[in-house]
């Protein structure tokens, strides 16, 4: 059971915006700080541990050359790399990062502007290199997968099995890209939208998993479906739809594993706390849920519970690429066969008349977390009892 | 985009002056102008539009009664956009608007075809759009609300807004067409089969709905978002001023099934119960529409609104068109079967009169 516990007051409130709310937990200072966009600007304050200091501080989104109207922020998150910490903004106009207390801007990456728009994208993902320390940050990749807005892009929590990637990507459409970082990016795997590549039957293994599915399913309306935000751990992906669904798919393969019917309205925010595997979800529904995600090696091979018609191993052989059939093992053994992912329901909240816009943990075990909703200028905060 | 902020006020107005606005507004060249991708626009130049259009009637509010009812407006679409089950239901709410001002303008087959076209233009542009993109329009309009609170009356009687001025999100009915009721997990092995089945309760209770609203021309649109702004005959009134007495004390609870156009009706009864007609001796000529009880309520209203909201009233002086002369005779008559006042005497001559003066 969480309780709700001294809410964090905001100099404005968040704006509807997926993953709108990121905390930066800084155990040395025993310090955590929250940063929510407003629109044009971004609140970031910091909250001693003790839940009394608060320092606040409030960043504009910088104007391109000619701009008429102020540009409106995206998205504002920490980046937490091995060496620095940079405080990202995004806007339709550029990229900015600061030092991760918003003091001072160490880049800015203008996007072109005439090239999209207004309401258009183009579904690249910038890959940047960055020093040590300094300003001699570089694009050093363009990653272009994605046919529609990103929406979402999370690194692996925990530890990424053999060939499993340590990062994804999500866009408006609904497609996952799983990528394997390092010198150059690599495609591991492309989760496609729900609900394409309908009718003609596709050699790519995650098809496997949705043509079955949709033996059951077949009132379900088939649309594809923005995936708003994204996690990866332990190489299982979670992500959250606008279909109010949580699906998790096995990154190395794409293939589903499980589906929840998790909200009422649209998701817009996702976290995972590392050490336990919970799993956080905001919704526009005012309700948040904890899960608990796990993975059991002994009953992944255990009887499905809906038989299909005809013959197993005839949809099998129908279904199934080719490589994938001498990849199986008819006994699964736990090298080539992680186990069977289970999630568990383990908490819901409910943020009375608050679309939910931003919902974070507050510790990696996931005994805390901090909320904030559209028009709210407040981030509100749970702890375990 | 952009113009889905304006049919509100088309709707809220069309009634006493109706044929003037919707001409104005579904005119080809401002539908263009419309439908070009552009920038949010602006608080202050949205609320120029509005005004333009408030005042190419024959109509004039005063800024107080200008304010009120643009603070109607927008808490109403507000309310509108944020409920929206799924973001393409903003195009149902925009169609809910649109089916509205064709009631009005059934015997007007000139406007009804403006309107008609603009549908047809609406269905072209935005049939097309993913989710995801009805989405990015729904969060940039919720932008534009963001950080209004005002308080209306007939919302907080209903128990949609809460003192704060906050809406109230309901946790049980219909979810959104195309997503399932919360509470069932579902896990898969390898092949893709289903392994493992669970389910999990909330304090949400929901149910599955019935059937998608229609995005066609015709059609039932399902959605009651945007039919119902005043299916309760209740005074409309915010709360700026917080000394505003209820316009039509007689208020009662309506009944009627389908309520939309008796209850604009009774609107149109309110609206007419407070305009005025200033005699031609005074300095300003041409209708008075004050949604205030008294002048000294109005004035008061005024005074006490907040200086960030508010703005200067933008008076467009129209001229008299000779074609639009019989229209108005005729709203002229209406006027006089809900209301006599003093100032009319007979047939419409007094205010073609006064229309003649400017």
């Amino acid at each position: 059971m969480y309780r709700k516990e001294k809410s964090i007051q905001l100099k404005s409130s968040s704006a509807a915006l997926y993953n709108n709310l990121s905390v930066l937990r800084l155990p040395g200072r025993q310090l955590a700080c929250f940063s929510a966009v407003h629109g044009p600007s971004v609140n970031v304050v910091s909250a001693a541990a003790d839940g009394l200091g608060f320092s606040h501080r409030q960043l504009q989104a910088k104007e391109g050359g000619m701009a008429v109207s102020t540009s409106i922020l995206t998205q504002a998150a920490w980046c937490v790399l091995p060496s620095r910490v940079l405080l990202v903004l995004t806007s339709q106009k550029g990229i900015q990062m600061y030092e991760s207390d918003g003091s001072i801007m160490v880049y800015w990456h203008a996007l072109d502007v005439t090239e999209h728009p207004p309401g258009t994208s183009s579904g690249v993902v910038l890959v940047f290199d960055i020093p040590p320390k300094g300003t001699n940050i570089t694009v050093s990749e363009v990653l272009e997968q994605h046919r529609d807005a990103i929406t979402d892009i999370a690194a692996e929590l925990g530890q990424a099995p053999d060939g499993a990637g340590d990062l994804v990507t999500a866009d408006d459409n609904g497609t996952l890209c799983v990528w394997s970082t390092g010198e150059e990016f690599t495609l591991v795997s492309k989760i496609p939208a729900f609900g394409e590549g309908r009718g003609t039957p596709n050699t790519s293994p995650w098809h496997v998993g949705l043509q079955l599915r949709r033996e059951e399913v077949k009132h379900a309306p088939v649309s594809s479906c923005t995936c708003s935000s994204v996690k990866l751990w332990n190489g299982v992906v979670a992500a959250g739809y606008g279909n109010g669904q949580i699906r998790l798919y096995e990154a190395a393969t794409g293939l589903l594993r499980a589906e929840v019917n998790a909200h009422a309205r649209w998701i817009y925010a996702l976290d995972l706390a590392p050490e336990t595997g919970k799993l956080l979800s905001g919704a526009e529904d005012s309700f948040v849920h904890v899960w608990k995600l796990s993975r059991n090696l002994d009953t992944d091979d255990v009887k499905p519970l809906v038989r299909h018609r005809g013959h197993r191993e005839g949809l099998t052989a129908q279904w199934k690429p080719s490589w994938a059939q001498s990849e199986l093992p008819a006994a699964c053994d736990p090298q080539s066969c992680p186990g069977l992912v289970e999630i568990e329901h383990c908490h819901a909240e409910c943020v009375t008349d608050t679309q939910v816009c931003g919902a974070r943990f507050c510790d990696s075990e996931g005994n805390s977390f901090a909320v904030t909703g559209y028009d709210l200028s407040e981030i509100f905060r749970y702890g375990r009892a | 985009m952009m113009f889905l902020l304006l049919f509100p006020l088309a709707l809220a107005l069309a009634l006493p002056v109706m044929n003037d606005i919707i001409t104005t507004m579904f005119n080809k060249k401002f539908m263009e102008e419309l439908f070009k991708p552009q920038e949010l626009y602006s608080k202050k130049a949205l609320r120029t539009v509005y005004d333009r259009l408030a005042h190419a009637s024959i109509m004039r509010l005063n800024q107080a009664s200008m304010d009120k009812l643009y603070d109607l407006m927008t808490m109403a679409f507000k309310y509108q956009v944020l409920l929206c089950p799924r973001p393409k239901d903003i195009l149902l709410v925009t169609f809910n608007h649109l089916d509205a001002i064709k009631d009005f303008i059934q015997d007007s087959p000139g406007i009804l075809n403006q309107v008609d076209e603009t549908f047809r233009q609406l269905i072209e542009t935005y049939s097309c759009l993913s989710a995801g993109e009805f989405q990015l329009i729904r969060q940039t309009l919720l932008i534009f609300f963001q950080d209004m609170h005002i308080r209306v009356s007939i919302f907080l009687k209903d128990k949609v807004q809460n003192s704060n001025g906050r809406f109230v999100l309901p946790i049980s009915g219909s979810v959104p067409w195309g997503t399932e009721v919360p509470g069932l997990i579902r896990m898969f092995n390898h092949n893709g089969d289903e392994v493992k089945r669970t389910e999990f309760t909330t304090d949400g209770n929901y149910v599955t709905p019935q059937r998608e609203g229609s995005f066609d021309l015709y059609g039932d649109r399902v959605l009651k978002l945007g039919t119902n702004m005043y299916s309760v005959s209740r005074p409309v009134e915010t709360h700026m001023s917080g000394s505003s007495k209820n316009l039509a004390s007689h208020a009662k609870e309506n009944t009627v099934p389908n309520p939309l156009a008796k209850e604009e009706l009774n609107f149109l009864a309110r609206l007419l119960g407070g305009l005025e007609i200033k005699t031609p001796g005074g300095s300003e000529t041409g209708f008075r529409l004050n949604l205030f009880t008294t002048d000294e309520e109005e004035e008061h209203a005024a005074l006490t609104r907040p200086e960030e909201l508010s703005y200067k009233v933008v008076n467009i002086e129209a001229t008299q068109e000779p074609g639009r002369r019989a229209e108005l005779s005729r709203i002229l008559g209406e006027l006089e079967v809900a209301e006599p006042r003093p100032a009319s005497s007979g047939k419409g001559e007094d205010l073609l009169a006064l229309m003649d003066g400017l």
